[in-house]
């Protein structure tokens, strides 16, 4: 091999778009130096790092109905989900595609709701996606290392390996990873397609990428661009000064199914506060 | 001894033809799956695995249980099932046959299999299952041949292939132990989530597998000139008998521990399966039927006067099959994902197309099983009694 670093990372920047196609990244030695990197491209100076990437979830800024749809809808549309409907318009759950949405608070923590509680608690619904887990059971089971841990954190996915075994949303204890049943480009409106994102296929699985794709140009996750004012907040939990860390250090921050022992990186405020 | 397999009369041939168009009718929706991708399946986002992953679940089982026949014949020198072991190893290349057409027809990207080699991941069980499952099948072939092929020449088999037999036993536990461990080690499916899972996977293996060789033995001896013998059936039947006590018992253990606990999570997919839950009864009337079937056998087999009229064996053996086949190729896999992670009832049933590819791949196996037997009796029949030993 007479190629250098900067002429092996341009090929293989080409040949894998935007983190999708890990398996160049198997030819360089560099993964066991310092584990998976996001880009397999020399990395963007604007870019966002962290050591390890998390979420806080703050639902009670969350005003009206209107607040949680526009976030949804911003990481649907950023990342080409199929949108499948029936004839008569209601979401078609079959062949349905979920990277965030929402679930009420007994759903969402299920066991920890109790008969007394308010309704106004128990029926609030609360956004869900990928947790991002220390320990993600999904890439325990995956045959193929199509599911993979980043150094940062992400759980990442790589479409082009994944043979769809589906053995990873039998693992996911968070009902995160959705499979593609039929041809995705089908449900997918190709006046308003994402033309910066790929597409799937039929037959792999997916799911929640904390906008890996974004940090790397220095941009927020969609769905915290799009959430009203402090009502989320991502940063790096490791670095004392970041936003998250403070709030998840002064002040109750509840994660699903925490007893697993997945170590989600996504918390909930639970009744809302001031800070931030 | 390949040839014998096409030389046989004409209900052989209409049978392989009757067969081969059931393989023709599951390959044409088969395709139409490929085309249109797994949505032409009953299958979701919250039962992300059904009939399919149910139908290889109960197949590893009974490819394991030949080693119910090479235990007794092999290690403790039990010469009557020196004529049915073959029957034993020949059932197991057909079950592991069906095991790998199931996995394949349930892959999203089947064109992507060999992914599973070109990256080898050791964490992940799929990865093992694949490698004892192929091991398994490799094993079976080896001895399978070997050893009828020295019947055939009158000649005791070569040493060296004791070896492979004897590799064969710890290797039929690993291949179901591994496949309870797909389910036994994920963190939030309560139904799946118990120490006992690999031992009650084996118990209703060596219950089913068994009790399916006696319905083909009695079959092998009605349309054949091969008789397997009054006593090598009543053997197995009482091998069936111990197995489906064991896999009752280790059952109620589960059923104890999920209710006795009081942990909902633990109840409820039992529930669902058996009474139902947030008014979905979907499986409540299968279920029954298992256990109906499965008590109906226990009757007639632990009776030794019931067992031994053939014709009662044979009734048990059938209900008893029906009854793990609902249990363990369906309930079981539904049991799993339901409720959801959100503690949701999202109740899923094949479709019709499903259920046409899961019949072509029976017919597959027993497409192999009917040709591997011919030649199995075929041997069998030239030999006419004599014994040889192994």
């Amino acid at each position: 091999m007479s190629l250098d670093r900067r002429q092996f990372l341009k090929i293989a920047g080409i040949s894998s778009i935007l983190g999708f196609g890990a398996s160049v990244a198997s030819a360089t030695h560099t993964i066991w130096e310092k584990g998976l990197e996001p880009p397999q491209i020399e990395p963007n100076k604007d870019g966002l790092i962290a050591k390890r990437w998390a979420m806080v979830v703050d639902m009670s800024k969350f005003k009206t109905d209107e607040d949680i749809k526009m976030v949804t809808n911003a990481c649907h549309q950023t990342h080409n989900v199929p949108d499948f409907r029936n004839p008569d318009g209601t979401v078609d759950e079959k062949f349905e595609i979920k990277w965030i949405w929402q679930e009420p608070y007994e759903r969402t923590f299920p066991g920890a709701e109790n008969q007394f509680m308010s309704e106004h608690i128990k029926g609030m619904p609360f956004l869900v996606f990928c947790n991002h887990c220390d320990n993600p059971p999904c890439v325990r089971v995956c045959p193929t290392k199509a599911t993979f841990k980043l150094s940062n954190g992400v759980t990442m996915q790589d479409e082009h390996r994944c043979i769809g075994c589906r053995f990873c949303m039998a693992a996911c204890p968070y009902g995160s990873r959705s499979f593609n049943w039929t041809d995705p480009r089908k449900a997918i409106n190709a006046a308003t397609e994402n033309k910066a994102y790929p597409t799937r296929t039929k037959g792999v699985v997916e799911k929640c990428t904390f906008c890996t794709e974004r940090l790397q140009f220095g941009k927020m996750p969609a769905c915290v661009e799009a959430a009203p004012k402090g009502a989320m907040f991502f940063g790096d939990i490791e670095d004392p000064n970041s936003e998250v860390r403070k709030i998840v250090s002064s002040q109750l921050t509840i994660r699903r199914k925490p007893e697993l022992g997945t170590g989600p990186a996504v918390y909930y405020v639970i009744g809302g506060s001031d800070h931030a | 001894m390949l040839e014998k397999a096409f030389e046989g009369g004409k209900s052989y041939w209409a049978w392989l033809m009757f067969l081969g168009a059931l393989a023709l009718i599951g390959v044409y929706y088969y395709i139409q799956q490929f085309q249109f991708g797994l949505g032409l399946t009953g299958l979701h986002r919250d039962v992300s695995w059904g009939l399919y992953i149910g139908q290889f679940t109960f197949l590893v089982g009974v490819a394991a249980s030949a080693v119910m026949l090479v235990i007794p014949y092999y290690l403790h020198d039990f010469k009557k099932f020196g004529k049915i072991v073959i029957l034993g190893e020949f059932l197991a290349i057909s079950a592991v046959t069906m095991c790998i057409l199931f996995i394949f027809v349930d892959m999203g990207q089947p064109m992507r299999i060999m992914n599973v080699v070109l990256h080898p991941t050791l964490n992940s069980v799929m990865f093992w299952d694949s490698v004892v499952l192929s091991g398994y099948l490799a094993i079976n072939l080896l001895v399978g041949w070997v050893t009828l092929s020295a019947d055939r020449k009158g000649v005791p088999p070569p040493k060296w292939i004791k070896f492979f037999i004897y590799l064969s036993i710890p290797w039929a536990v690993s291949i179901h132990t591994v496949t309870a461990f797909l389910y036994a080690g994920l963190p939030a499916r309560h139904f799946w989530l118990s120490a006992v899972m690999a031992a009650r996977f084996l118990a209703s293996a060596f219950a089913a597998g068994p009790a399916l060789l006696i319905i083909l033995g009695l079959i092998v001896r009605k349309v054949t000139k091969f008789d397997p013998g009054k006593e090598p059936i009543q053997a197995v039947g009482k091998i069936v008998t111990y197995a489906m006590f064991a896999n009752v018992f280790l059952l109620g253990l589960e059923f104890f521990t999920a209710f006795y606990s009081g942990i909902p999570g633990h109840a409820q997919p039992f529930k669902y399966l058996y009474v139902g839950l947030e008014g979905h009864t979907e499986l409540v009337p299968l279920m029954w039927t298992s256990t109906i079937l499965a008590v109906l056998a226990l009757v007639l087999l632990v009776f030794p006067q019931l067992r031994k009229k053939e014709g009662l064996l044979a009734f048990a053996c059938v209900s008893l099959f029906i009854s793990l086949w609902i249990d363990k190729g369906f309930g079981l896999i539904i049991g799993g994902f339901v409720p959801n992670p959100f503690e949701e009832v999202h109740p899923y049933w094949p479709t019709m197309p499903e259920a046409l590819i899961t019949l072509g791949v029976w017919a597959i196996g027993f497409l192999v099983l009917s040709m591997l037997y011919k030649i199995a009796v075929s041997v069998r029949e030239r030999m006419a009694g004599i014994e040889i030993e192994h």
